[in-house]
Parts: C-alpha cells; sequence; structure tokens
C-alpha cells in the first residue's frame, strides 16, 4: 500500500483523513513494513466503512488487516444507535464469533514429548474435523433452542466442563438477548449434528509450549510459565453462523435501499439497529455467539477426557474464551463523554483494559488475556488488554497472523506431505484429512505473527505477555 | 456456439477464492461455477455421479440468483453431507430449477481440503461477453 495516503500519527498509526462521503477518518495501526505489504483493498474497504450511518470517532484496522467482505478481516467499527447507527451482517462475517480459547494443563514439555504421537493420534481421533465431520450429539429442536439461548452454559448444565470455565468465557459463557426464533430452521439444520467440531480451513486445535515470556507479573497472574504445554483451540459457529451470515447478508443488502443506506459495497449490507431487521440479526447473531460458545465448551469436555487417558492428574483449566467475528454493546468514552456503542470487530480481539467489569475477577486489576492465533507450524500469543488501547481502538487488538497470500497461490507453492514432513522435523506434528488443505494453510502464506503482534504491542493496543510454539497440531 | 467453450476456473483472493463458471448460456455458466465451487474443496473427478438432488432458487436479478444458486448448492452439502460433480440447470422468470448428481462424502475417498462457508457479494459478477460466452462468478469464504 502506498504510504503517502496516509498522515502518519505516530511510528505505529496511520491516519486517513476524511473526505467525501467519509462521515469519520479511518486509521490503520501497523508498522511501516505491515502496511506496505498490506492490499490497497484494507484502503478501499476501512474507507468504505467510515461511509455508514452514526459511525463514531473513526473506523480502525488491526496490524493483520487484509482483504475482506465489506469490511476489511482486522477491522473495528462503533455505531451509535441513537444517531442512526447501523448493524452490519458483512461487518461481522460469515464465521460468527469464531475464536479462541486457551487451557492451561499444568504439564511440561518433557511430559508431552514422550507421548506426543499418540496423543496427536488420540486428539486427532476424539475431536472432528474437517468437512463433512459430525459430532457426538444431535440436537433436536428443543435442545437446539436451549443452546441458542445458553451458550456455554448450557453445555456445561449437560455436563460439558464446569462453572469455573464460564466465569473465564467472555459474557460468562452465555449472550445475553439471543433470540433462537430469528434463526432460520435452514440454520438449526446445518448445525444440528455439527455441535462440537473443528471445522476447516484456519481452523484448529493446538499442543503449545510456553516458549517465551514477556512480561513475568501478568504471565504468572494469568498462570503461564516457560516451558508449561497450553491447548488452544480456534473455531466458531459452525454451519448455523454460516447460515444466518449468508441469509441476513442477502436481506440487508436489498433492504439497505428502503432505508435510505446508500452501500457503497453490496457486502457492506447493514441495517440500523433500531429497525425491526437490525434487531432480527441482532437476536440470531447472538444465538449464533452462544453456538460457538457452546462449541468450544464441547471441544473442551472431548479435549480433557483424551487428556485424562494420558495424564489422569492433570486438570486443564480454563484460562479464556474470546471471540474474534462479532458485534456487542460495549460502553465507551467519546469526547469526555460515556456512549453505549455496538462495536463490530470483524476479524479482531477484544482486548479490555485493567478494571472493566466484564474482566473476569481473578484478572479485573491486570486486564483481559488477548488470545492470538497463529498459523500451522507457527508461533501464538498471549496479550494483555491496556488502558491506552480502550482510548485507541475501542479495546480491541489483531486476532492472527493474517494471510498474505491466496489459498492458490499456496497450493503451488507448498506440497502438503512436504509440509507435514519439515513440521514433523522440527518437532510438530499435524494431523488433518486433507493434504491439500495443509498446502492451503502453509504458514508461509501467512504474514509474520510475530510482526503483527509487535505492532499490536508498540502500537499500544495490547501488551505482550507470552508467545507459545505448536508440538501437535489437529487441522480441520 | 460450441459446447466446448464451457469450463470453470478459479481466481485469487486474499483470503480465500474465486469460484467462475463460463459458458454458451447463463445456465451453462451457473453449471460451470458449481464444478468450480466443488473443485474448491476436491477434485470433481473423485465424485460419483450416483445421487441426483433437485435444487431451487430465487432472486430479484441475476447477480443475486447466481449466489442464491451456489449458496443453496452450499445447504445441500453441509446437511446432506454429499459432493456433486454434475449439473443441470433452468433458469426461467429469475428462477433457478437445478438438478446434481453427487455421493455422500467418504473423508478417505474425497480428502476435503476445506469446507465453503458461503457465497459472497465479492468479484460478483454475471455478464455475457462480446464473443457471446456467458460468465459468472463470485468470491466463495472458506
Amino acid at each position: 500500500m502506498d504510504t503517502s495516503l496516509f498522515t502518519r500519527q505516530s511510528e505505529y498509526e496511520w491516519r486517513i483523513e476524511s473526505t467525501g462521503k467519509m462521515r469519520v477518518p479511518a486509521i490503520i495501526y501497523a508498522s511501516e513494513a505491515l502496511l506496505r505489504e498490506m492490499d490497497h483493498k484494507v484502503y478501499e474497504q476501512i474507507t468504505n466503512v467510515t461511509t455508514l450511518p452514526g459511525i463514531e470517532k473513526a473506523a480502525y484496522a488491526m496490524p493483520d488487516a487484509h482483504w475482506g467482505y465489506g469490511f476489511p478481516i482486522g477491522g473495528v467499527a462503533a455505531f451509535d444507535a441513537d444517531r442512526g447507527g447501523v448493524i452490519s451482517a458483512g461487518g461481522v462475517g460469515f464465521d460468527i464469533s469464531c475464536g479462541v480459547r486457551n487451557l492451561l494443563t499444568g504439564l511440561t514439555a518433557a511430559d508431552i514429548i514422550p507421548v506426543q504421537k499418540k496423543l496427536a493420534d488420540a486428539l486427532y481421533d476424539k475431536i472432528p474435523a474437517g468437512m463433512g465431520s459430525t459430532g457426538h450429539l444431535s440436537l433436536n429442536s428443543t435442545e437446539m433452542d436451549a443452546m441458542l439461548s445458553g451458550g456455554a452454559r448450557w453445555a456445561v448444565e449437560r455436563g460439558y466442563g464446569t462453572v469455573e470455565d464460564l466465569e473465564h468465557t467472555e459474557e460468562r459463557g452465555c449472550m445475553a438477548g439471543a433470540q433462537p426464533e430469528q434463526v432460520s430452521d435452514h440454520a438449526k439444520k446445518r448445525q444440528r449434528d455439527e455441535m462440537g467440531t473443528l471445522g476447516s480451513g484456519n481452523h484448529y486445535l493446538e499442543i503449545q509450549r510456553v516458549a517465551e515470556i514477556f512480561d513475568a507479573n501478568t504471565a504468572n497472574a494469568f498462570g503461564l510459565h516457560t516451558d508449561n504445554i497450553v491447548v488452544s483451540i480456534h473455531c466458531g459457529s459452525r454451519g448455523l453462523g454460516h447460515q444466518i451470515g449468508t441469509e441476513f447478508l442477502r436481506t440487508m443488502a436489498i433492504a439497505a435501499a428502503e432505508y435510505g443506506i446508500d452501500l457503497p459495497d453490496r457486502e457492506l449490507a447493514c441495517a440500523p439497529i433500531h429497525s425491526p431487521l437490525g434487531q432480527d440479526y441482532l437476536g440470531a447473531m447472538r444465538a449464533a455467539i452462544n453456538c460457538a460458545l457452546a462449541n468450544r465448551q464441547i471441544i473442551t469436555h472431548l479435549v480433557r477426557q483424551v487428556f485424562a487417558a494420558f495424564f489422569p492428574q492433570a486438570e486443564l483449566r480454563l484460562l479464556y474464551d474470546v471471540s474474534h467475528n462479532t458485534c456487542k454493546v460495549e460502553e465507551h468514552i467519546i469526547n469526555g463523554t460515556l456512549k453505549r456503542l455496538y462495536i463490530h470487530r470483524k476479524g479482531a480481539t477484544r482486548a479490555f483494559g485493567p478494571g472493566h467489569p466484564d474482566i473476569p475477577q481473578a484478572f479485573r486489576a491486570i486486564g483481559q488475556p488477548v488470545l492470538i492465533g497463529g498459523t500451522m507450524g507457527t508461533s501464538s500469543y498471549i496479550l494483555v488488554g491496556t488502558s491506552e488501547g480502550m482510548a485507541r481502538s475501542f479495546g480491541s487488538a489483531c486476532h492472527g497472523a493474517g494471510r498474505s497470500m491466496s489459498r492458490h497461490q499456496a497450493t503451488r507453492q507448498w506440497w502438503g506431505h512436504t509440509l507435514v514432513d519439515e513440521l514433523a522435523h522440527q518437532g510438530i506434528l499435524i494431523r488433518s484429512p486433507s493434504l491439500r488443505g495443509i498446502a492451503e494453510e502453509a504458514p508461509g502464506a501467512y504474514k509474520d505473527v510475530s510482526a503483527v503482534v509487535d505492532a499490536a504491542d508498540q502500537g499500544k493496543l495490547a501488551r505482550k505477555v507470552a508467545k507459545l510454539v505448536p508440538l501437535i497440531c489437529i487441522k480441520g | 456456439m460450441q459446447t466446448t467453450i464451457n469450463r470453470w476456473e478459479h481466481f485469487p483472493h486474499q483470503a480465500d477464492i474465486g469460484v467462475r463458471g463460463i459458458g454458451s448460456s447463463k445456465e451453462k455458466a451457473f453449471e460451470q461455477a458449481a464444478i468450480a465451487l466443488i473443485a474448491v474443496i476436491t477434485d470433481p473427478q473423485l465424485i460419483s455421479p450416483e445421487i441426483a438432488v433437485t435444487i431451487s432458487c430465487q432472486a430479484p436479478d441475476s447477480e443475486l440468483l447466481f449466489v442464491d444458486w451456489l449458496n443453496a448448492l452450499i445447504y445441500e452439502i453441509a446437511t446432506r453431507k454429499m459432493l456433486f460433480s454434475r449439473f443441470e440447470v433452468i433458469i426461467k422468470n429469475s428462477r433457478v430449477e437445478a438438478t446434481a448428481w453427487g455421493e455422500k462424502i467418504q473423508t478417505s475417498k474425497h480428502k476435503p481440503a476445506v469446507e465453503v462457508k458461503g457465497a459472497t457479494y465479492t468479484d460478483l459478477h454475471v455478464r455475457q461477453e462480446e464473443n457471446g460466452a456467458w460468465i459468472a462468478q463470485c468470491v466463495v469464504d472458506v
């Protein structure tokens, strides 16, 4: 991207001044190197977002931003319902509430290495991954609605996990305001057999080792110690979220004209928050958030069962669970006034600073754990939310590495087999139903996650706490 | 026009992938794009066209109809746990009436690389070229 298009506010902050139809400026947080590598589409898309009604302060793009649908992936925007603000199905995306949760195991790498291969096989055997896989339970319509209302709480009530898990999940495991009746029969049918499945694409389950600690006090508070083993689960609301996204995107794209909204891109499909359609989507989207929370909770239970067979003494505690494709109502200070805003995060992680009431009691004085997924075979990071981040990006940070290369290019450049062998040589075991899927997700097809995380840290969106490296990766 | 014009291809999108059907008619372009969609998941030649499934959808314009067609197909793939390799599309009054032939997904046989979440409005076009060929394309989210 051409850096002359921006006003450089600081080393990591690049501003697009408000002109033409833009209602507010746009700001990209990135190092100069990351910005130069970004596709120009990010500029177009984040600028388009600023034209939507009721947008507050600025539209933001995180350091991992890349070309998305309507919103760039890595986009953050806030809307005031009382100023005609909108809710956008495109601003949330297809994989509603896709997110990451980390489990602390109390084990060390020395415990894992002797059983690494058997553990990889057992996890791959137990956790349904990849296209066409089905979960261990099938939901009838009553249970489907209970799940969509209850989220991870529903799962815990049915024996998948503990009450302590809920305290360490965003929204305490249950998104309020979900309306299962706004979720179509098609979406429910698509989900019926998919509870407790990983999915495919960039979704994964990893066994990771804490390789480096950057902030000893915070790491200690989070229960992270060098050489400890952490389980990381990355997946979302599965077919249900995809179907809700598909249906509301269409309805909103058609209805926008009726609401007098001039869409610069059909994919920015949205509706006023104070409209029947806006409210219907909110109810359905919140149900999909619960679906994602329940899904990750069930997978957590399956992981615990596998670990219990290898390490009967191990207790897998949930560190935290964050979602990165959502729209949530939050309070933020704009020009000295506390406002209730609808915060869209499309491929961006919530990163609340110290003292926020939504942070679990155990971390409230420190800040929210911010879980950043890496790519297969590269590092993942744990950061912590900061007070500066609350002011700079509505308490948001990056969500991962972000692709730098298309799937097509990746398959031309790498062979799945070679990648599996190379990673095995580095001590990382990959299990996946598809070699082509592995090639498409090659680490080299993504930006350098370390550079992205450094930009989030240096740009003061969130602070680095620990770096994790994989030992086992189950790919969908 | 020669039927050999009918073909499909993929085009790049940074995070995902674009599917493009090219055909001697709008119907043929829709059929070819469906094969392109399947090819995102697996090699269409690995799929036996054993079971027929009927699919229909309706939309206010050709482009929305195309996205609806692909999304209807994605829905059938997801809920029937099937993959398809042969398509017959009829378009009348902005309505698709189609038959898709395929079989149940077998991981060992088809080795699906990725599942498709939905068809998008990105790089969406349905149009007739100067040479008479029809093109139907969009990016799909995987």
